[in-house]
């Protein structure tokens, strides 16, 4: 499984930045995405669902940050 | 030629359809142009920007609400203004005790966070009820998208606020409790098994549960606009309050036809009085029940007057 640390990056960067690392993986790998607690979380997980990605889960960690897991999509 | 000959030739009913608004200089005026909703074809802008250059002065001015105004336009010129102007199908904005042209955010086609298409919604009741005498004051009218309501919708003769109710369906959920979280209201709240329990009362319907929600288990139930009625800001300002409640698209043109049907007949010798005013000196009731006639569905069971806001809070006298 691939993993970014998105954690202390602001939206939209966090974004472009999880896109970008899913252009890196084939299509139907799962990608893990930390992700800040805030802005971060209910974005993110919302615009890459809308890019068709498929959503896998979301758990937020102990320590507050969240987790997502996404299994790439390309049409 | 004479000059007045040259004012024999201007066409007066440019000039009763308003939008022409006398500035300080010697024949000088600004041309108020209609920009429904806020929104300008790229076409129409280059044509409103070669007629400015050419008639106007050295700048144009983006209105509060929403219009272009051409400003330093020679009373002698309306005419040759008007027939450049139409030729992009541009036209001139009222002033005056009239319905004017409605303000809307940019709506739900391209912005993420718009619930309902206050475009269109704007761009209708601009065909259907701009320049509507009301034989009183003004009447203005502005669409939000949603909740957040950037146009301050409540602050207008009529103003709509879009809104979704929301719905769950529990095997979509994975309790992720991102809709808990975003929910400002606290009209939803996780439940001992993890799941997400919503209340009525406290919604505002403003769809972030439905937006935030990952794997679209909250989606719309239904959607529509918020009205609330009587606004104003000014000297006096009010704060509309609540009349309707997820009132259909297709009904927002009748539902103002409404309200401008009683406020006509209410004002009635009273002079140059605002529809907000009008409702507090006849009670809030009247004005329910006259919708309620037409708009059974959406009307609400009560609502209180316009509120007066209080803007000279902490002055010295």
């Amino acid at each position: 499984m691939h993993v970014i640390d998105l954690r202390g990056v602001s939206c939209p960067t966090n974004f472009v930045k999880a896109k970008l690392a899913l252009e890196e993986i084939e299509t139907g790998e799962v990608l893990q995405i930390l992700l800040d607690d805030g802005e971060p979380v209910k974005n993110v997980p919302r615009s890459l669902k809308a890019e068709g990605h498929k959503l896998l889960g979301l758990k937020q960690a102990e320590e507050g940050y969240y987790v997502l897991e996404l299994e790439k999509f390309d049409e | 030629m004479s000059e007045e000959n040259k004012l024999a030739k201007i066409d007066l009913n440019n000039l009763k359809a308003g939008g022409f608004i006398k500035e300080r200089g010697k024949d000088l005026f600004t041309v108020r142009l209609r920009v429904p909703g806020g929104r300008m074809s790229v076409p129409r802008l280059k044509k409103i920007a070669e007629v400015a250059d050419k008639f106007g002065g050295e700048f144009v001015h983006l209105s509060v609400r929403q219009s272009i105004e051409l400003i330093n336009i020679n009373f002698k010129d309306f005419d040759a203004v008007v027939e450049a102007l139409g030729e992009s199908s541009q036209k001139v904005a009222s002033c005056g005790a009239r319905v004017r042209v409605p303000v809307a955010c940019g709506g739900c086609e391209y912005n993420p966070n718009g619930l309902i298409d206050t475009q269109k919604s704007a761009l209708e009741v601009d065909e259907k009820l701009f320049g509507t005498p009301t034989g009183h004051h003004k009447f203005k009218v502005a669409f939000a998208g949603c909740p957040f309501d950037c146009p301050k919708s409540a602050t207008n003769d009529i103003g709509f606020q879009g809104a979704v109710y929301p719905k769950l369906d529990l095997s979509a959920c994975i309790s992720c409790g991102l809709c808990a979280k975003s929910c400002v209201p606290k009209a939803i709240v996780m439940g001992d098994d993890n799941k997400p329990v919503f209340s009525d009362d406290p919604c505002i319907w403003c769809g972030d549960c439905v937006k935030v929600c990952p794997t679209g288990a909250w989606s719309e139930q239904k959607r529509g606009y918020t009205a609330r009625i009587g606004g104003k800001w000014g000297r006096n300002p009010l704060v509309g309050t609540l009349f309707a409640t997820f009132l259909p698209e297709g009904q927002v043109a009748p539902f103002i036809s409404a309200v401008l049907d009683w406020y006509k007949t209410k004002a009635e010798g009273k002079g140059r009085v605002r529809l907000g005013d009008t409702i507090i000196a006849e009670g809030p009731d009247s004005l329910l029940n006259h919708l309620r006639l037409q708009f059974p569905e959406s009307i609400v069971n009560a609502t209180i007057p316009p509120q007066v806001i209080a803007t000279q809070v902490g002055i010295a006298r």
